[in-house]
């Protein structure tokens, strides 16, 4: 019942969206005026229609309702209540109806509480977006139902892959759903623009805080995602050049080109038309980003041609959303100017030499994501991994890095390279001085730069706060200088974690002592542990950490019955100048326990940075949101006194 | 409470069969393969080689980082021929000649791949270009009273 209850509302609310995509349509021509009321109202109640059927999905997999098949495939009665919610969207047919979820309330919200824009660029956007989401309803709808029920109940659900019965697994999807919605909805917004040809710091502002809500939320997922893949792969790595992390970093970078693309338009009405721009590709990013994880295309081109309907669905959506937009923006690209123009030495010019870094590396990225995909095409497989990304990524962002340390200190418009030089003079002695260090104790050359550039930067991101009052500090300020200096952070965080890990490989019995770095390990015992659908092996190790006492560690080798499968669950013990990293593998021949160890100096800060990189966000965002609040109550309060003085 | 008494109970019986099953996963588990080598500097060649050799049953693993089987056995025969004084390349290409260039992260460099190598070098030359014209335009600009 609350299957079919749950699918006639999805279609309800696709019938809602073709409305509202009409009925924009028809109110955008100069004799709709009818129609223009019609559209906010429509994208709210879509949006609450949809958020109703996914409650439905989400009660089923609670109640674990094996008649269903998505239920059936994909949970357990015995999964504890947590990952069976979870569970909801950790499969095809949920995330697809958890991406519409979200981007059909974020448009609502945009028909709420939107009205700085002019009504008719607003209509076009909400017109756009409702276009965008009928894409995925007819996905859904048409090749993956995700209420369609099984002829015959199943006896018991098939569970969920061990790896994904993490908390991470609760939150991530959605996080990094958040953010590309978010794009979807800064590229209606583009599009909204170019029907009306109104682009202008107007536009920008009402677009800003979405790209910043995306941006935040991609931010922290791609932060939440490599710190869950360090911990349960129980290898070390935190990043793998992955086409599945690949596919949420490219979106990343062309959402921070946009985010400062659109403050430069913002603020100072110039960069129009590669604003514009912008948001067509964040978007387009996004798409490929899904395309690359839903069609299964990633595992080999032959995977894909298995299930041919949902690789070529998406691949089509891809071609009208994208080829649409850039054929838009091809026919309108000529009316939209520039707009203001800047000097060589000027701070637009610093945020527009770094978005075109920005997107020199996002190019790399697709480049070597796609490579394999065509040679795959004719016949020979290859492998592009770090050995191409690191270097050839670096080559943009080491640049990147010097010109974040200069731009915020320039002037708009135009200024002197003298008149910033003696300020920028401690933070280039410092980063020429780390890197000469680390050099010459042996430290390779990319890990070396990286150090060097990172301490700079992080001296320089600083700069902007000085001779201010840190009281009157507007927000955006500190947002800007909290997320400079996270990723100057991060960049510090993954140079070390490449110059100076320790690994270590032991075979131990109980009793027995490994020195790894400054720790001093002892494996004190081996335990059999449960927990509520898992079973394990528990090695109790003593850290001591030069000489002192003794810390309690307890990784384990964990065994899932349902569906079957393991997991090695790493322990972590961290220190404010490293992570010290233990995992237990197998028992060996001679009754030794296989035991690695890590100690790998500084490697939080790699998160710690991506967070402050989220946090500058989200200080940046509040600040943007309490000005425009404040702006919208002094208009309304203006427009009441003339209304009364009218009458 | 009775139920995790029972869970906990359940547990050991799974476990105590189950350790030996899974340790028989890789037959008898290569020498090198969870061993690092004796001489620090071999095994930091090995470790920088092996984390650029691809775990073919992984999905996007090096052989540095996968419990499966067949990496064990990669980590093994890695440490083996650099302790008998190969060098990393040799090897990569002694692996190319039996995997085929999927087993290499480093993506080597022939007519297939030339594209691969072309891209940062074009995507430069396109910043250059888009640049140059902008900051040209700019100075024209400035140039004007």
């Amino acid at each position: 019942m609350i299957a079919e209850l749950g699918l006639a509302i999805l279609w309800m609310a696709a019938a809602l969206a073709v409305l509202q995509l009409v009925a924009g349509a028809l109110a955008l021509r100069p004799q709709g005026a009818g129609m223009v009321g019609v559209v906010r109202p429509v994208a709210v109640a879509q949006g609450v229609l949809v958020a109703l059927s996914f409650a439905a999905l989400i009660t089923l997999f609670v109640t674990t309702d094996l008649s269903v098949k998505l239920v059936a495939e994909n949970s357990h009665s015995a999964k504890p209540l947590i990952f069976k919610i979870a569970g909801t969207w950790g499969n095809h047919e949920g995330s697809m109806l958890l991406w519409v979820t979200i981007m059909s309330l974020a448009g609502g919200f945009v028909a709420l509480v939107e009205r700085r824009l002019p009504e008719k660029t607003l209509i076009a956007t909400l017109a756009a977006q409702a276009f965008v989401s009928l894409g995925f309803y007819a996905f859904l709808l048409l090749a993956s139902n995700p209420f369609a029920r099984l002829p015959q109940p199943a006896p018991e659900g098939a569970g969920l892959n061990p790896l994904l019965q993490d908390i991470g697994l609760a939150f991530h999807p959605p996080t990094l759903y958040v953010g590309y919605v978010g794009l979807s909805i800064a590229f209606s917004f583009a599009v909204g623009a170019l029907i009306t040809r109104d682009v202008g710091p107007a536009f920008a502002r009402a677009m800003r805080p979405w790209v910043l809500g995306a941006w935040i939320f991609l931010t922290v997922g791609i932060t939440a995602g490599s710190y869950w893949a360090y911990y349960t792969l129980g290898w070390g790595g935190w990043w793998f050049w992955d086409p599945v992390e690949n596919a949420s970093l490219m979106p990343w970078l062309a959402a921070t080109a946009l985010l400062h693309s659109v403050s430069v338009l913002a603020a100072r009405n110039a960069l129009r038309a590669w604003t514009v721009m912008l948001g067509v590709i964040a978007f387009s990013m996004s798409m490929v980003g899904t395309f690359l994880v839903r069609s299964g295309i990633l595992t080999s081109v032959h995977a894909f041609a298995v299930d041919p309907a949902r690789g070529s669905f998406i691949l089509a959506l891809l071609a009208i959303y994208i080829g649409g937009a850039l054929l838009l923006f091809a026919l309108r690209a000529g009316t939209v100017t520039e707009g203001a123009r800047f000097a060589f030495v000027s701070r637009e010019a610093a945020l527009v030499f770094n978005n075109v870094m920005l997107c020199g590396i996002l190019g790399i990225v697709l480049v070597g994501t796609l490579y394999p995909l065509l040679t795959e095409a004719f016949g020979v497989k290859v492998s592009v991994g770090p050995p191409y990304f690191n270097p050839v990524s670096a080559i943009f962002a080491f640049p990147m890095l010097v010109v974040m340390a200069v731009g915020p200190l320039l002037r708009w418009k135009d200024d002197r390279g003298g008149r910033v030089a003696p300020v920028l003079a401690v933070p280039a002695l410092l980063a020429v001085a780390v890197a000469g260090a680390a050099f010459a104790s042996g430290v390779n050359t990319l890990p070396a730069l990286g150090l060097g550039l990172g301490a700079g930067l992080a001296l320089a991101s600083l700069l902007p706060l000085r001779g201010r009052n840190l009281r009157r500090t507007p927000l955006p300020v500190w947002g800007m200088v909290v997320s400079h200096l996270g990723l100057a952070v991060a960049a510090m965080g993954m140079a070390s974690e490449s110059a100076f890990s320790i690994e270590k490989l032991a075979a131990l019995t109980p009793g027995e002592t490994r020195q790894v770095g400054p720790y001093a390990l002892t494996l004190d015992r081996i335990d059999p542990v449960a927990g509520p659908n898992w079973t394990a092996l528990q090695a109790t190790v003593s850290a001591r950490y030069a000489g002192g006492d003794a810390v309690v560690l307890t990784p384990q080798a964990r065994v899932f019955a349902n569906p079957p499968g393991t997991r090695t669950e790493s322990a972590l013990k961290t220190r404010w100048n490293g992570q010290l990293y233990v995992v237990l593998g197998e028992e060996g021949d001679d009754g030794r326990w296989q035991m690695r160890f890590w100690w790998k100096p500084f490697v939080p800060l790699i998160w710690l940075g991506g967070l402050l990189v989220g946090l500058g966000g989200l200080l940046a965002l509040v600040g943007r949101v309490a000005r425009d609040v404040k702006r919208l109550v002094a208009i309304d309060k203006i427009t009441f006194r003339r209304e009364r003085q009218g009458r | 409470m009775k139920r995790s008494r029972f869970i906990l109970a359940a547990g050991a019986a799974l476990v105590l069969p189950l350790a030996p099953l899974v340790a028989q996963d890789s037959m008898p588990p290569a020498p090198y393969a969870y061993r690092q080598l004796p001489d620090p500097a071999q095994e930091a060649k090995a470790q920088a080689l092996m984390e650029t050799l691809r775990c073919l049953k992984c999905q996007s693993q090096s052989i540095a980082d996968s419990d499966a089987s067949m990496a064990g056995d990669m980590r093994n025969e890695v440490r083996t021929r650099i302790a008998a004084g190969e060098q990393p390349e040799a090897i990569r290409q002694w692996l190319i000649d039996r995997y085929g260039d999927y087993v290499s992260y480093t993506p080597q460099v022939k007519p297939l791949t030339w594209p691969l190598f072309a891209a940062p070098a074009v995507f430069l030359a396109l910043a250059a270009l888009l640049l140059r014209g902008r900051f040209r335009r700019a100075n024209l600009r400035k140039d004007k009273p």
